[in-house]
């Protein structure tokens, strides 16, 4: 067998690719959960029951179901529906979904730590509920919100690695590949399970220097 | 200007108004004063619709208050309120809190907003705060932020709930120093109060309320030194002994 960094050196091109396939896969499963969230939360806090309960029916729905169905689901159900999506795009899509719930909890939850006063005062100066929550809620929401919201962050970072059971070629599937090929499982595990912490430890850093700025402006 | 006729409220089966009839005139300063749980605050609540009411009317320059109808936005651009809690937001800074109304409700153009903005708190003798946050502004200094903001919508009248409450004893003079000066320029306010002092000195009129009901009601001097009803003057004679 070549020595050690040898080995590393061959197996880095195929994990590299992975990794950039993960990121890519959770930035855009990210932007699309939050917005997605962003729908949830604000249907959730309207204070009509019209669209507060089938935002709250959708969302438990899809908390109920493991991520892995889900993904199994839009990829090979949804053809058979008419919606032929690659790999890729169902694995982005799936996430999303997925992700979407917990992060609408998360800014629901933020919506809903608003001190009432605020609100009282923003109705005192003659706002409207759309503009109320544009200037006065959501900016005071995301502040409170930003916590979890970084935890989400990560926590789809490491379940982007669950795209593998339906192809898509990231960090944990190169990972996988290598290793029945190679055999050399110790090297190529542990080399996957450091890439991954190159990507979620500078993040949990930079949340946190986030969340000490927001916290120092309120 | 703001009239109460036979006015109810309840929350739940708990009656807290119960047939309030009152008026305050244009460029009147009226003191509510009365218990705790006497429903002052509640009274004061419902004229901008932060409270809705069951029975009875509440009319502002003739218009009916209905919390629920699209016309209280209307209304609460023109009768401004201030808050125990001052209630400042917290994201902006004085200026940006004082300009908010002006120019995101009414739409008025941002530099004419600006101007009048920073005049507001030069009144009440905040001009070298108006970059700060309100997080690094004191009980008193958000209060008068908070009462520059009211200013700045140009309404017809103010409402102030217990505007002093939440303030240390050092901070309550510069608050009621700057209501004072509106007073004198004979901005219409009704207060919800616990400083009978203050009322004594800047209220024309007064209303006292005992459960649910506006039991007396008169010129300040009359109620506050000549009270005629027993539970008036039961109430007087309890906050002075506290006092």
């Amino acid at each position: 067998m070549p020595p050690l960094s040898e080995r590393m050196l061959d197996y880095l091109p195929l994990l590299a690719t992975g990794l950039w396939r993960t990121v890519a896969v959770t930035v855009l499963a990210l932007i699309l959960a939050s917005a997605l969230g962003l729908v949830w939360a604000m249907l959730r806090s309207s204070g009509r029951r019209a669209l507060e309960l089938p935002a709250r029916y959708i969302v438990e729905f899809l908390r109920g179901i493991p991520i892995l169905v889900v993904l199994f689901y839009i990829y090979f159900v949804m053809p058979e529906l008419g919606l032929d999506l690659t790999a890729f795009q169902a694995g982005v899509l799936g996430l999303a979904l997925i992700y979407s719930c917990y992060i609408g909890e998360t800014f629901r939850g933020g919506i809903a730590a608003v001190d009432k006063g605020q609100i009282e005062a923003a109705k005192s100066i003659g706002m409207k509920h759309r503009r109320m929550m544009r200037r006065i809620v959501l900016p005071q929401a995301f502040r409170i919100a930003l916590p979890p919201y970084g935890n989400n962050m990560v926590m789809l970072l490491k379940d982007s690695s669950q795209v593998s059971v339906i192809s898509v070629a990231e960090l944990t599937m190169q990972g996988k590949m290598l290793a029945s090929s190679t055999f050399d499982n110790m090297t190529v595990f542990t080399m996957v399970a450091l890439l991954y912490l190159c990507l979620t430890i500078p993040l949990n850093m930079l949340m946190r220097r986030v969340e000490k700025r927001m916290g120092a402006a309120l | 200007m703001i009239r109460f006729l036979n006015l109810h409220k309840s929350f739940g089966r708990h009656e807290v108004l119960t047939g309030i009839d009152a008026e305050v005139e244009k460029g009147q300063v009226v003191c509510l004063i009365g218990a705790s749980g006497s429903g002052k605050s509640t009274m004061l609540r419902c004229v901008n619709g932060l409270e809705d009411y069951q029975k009875g009317d509440i009319l502002v320059d003739g218009e009916r208050v209905d919390a629920h109808a699209p016309s209280i936005h209307r209304i609460r651009t023109r009768v401004a309120m201030v808050f125990q809690r001052f209630n400042l937001f917290p994201h902006m800074t004085a200026l940006e809190n004082v300009m908010e109304g002006p120019v995101q409700v009414l739409r008025e153009p941002r530099e004419e907003v600006r101007a009048r903005a920073e005049e507001h708190l030069r009144r009440v003798g905040l001009s070298d705060k108006r970059d700060f946050y309100p997080s690094a502004l004191s009980g008193g200094q958000q209060q008068r932020v908070a009462i520059a903001r009211a200013l700045a919508m140009r309404p017809e009248a103010i409402l102030l709930d217990e505007p002093t409450s939440a303030l240390d004893p050092e901070m309550v003079g510069e608050v009621l120093s700057v209501l004072r000066d509106l007073a004198q320029e004979h901005m219409t306010m009704l207060i919800v109060t616990h400083e009978i002092q203050f009322a004594r000195e800047v209220a024309s009129n007064v209303f006292f309320l005992d459960k649910g009901r506006i039991a007396e009601q008169g010129l300040a001097e009359q109620v506050l030194v000549h009270p005629q009803n027993p539970r008036t003057q039961d109430f007087l004679r309890r906050v002075r002994h506290v006092m």
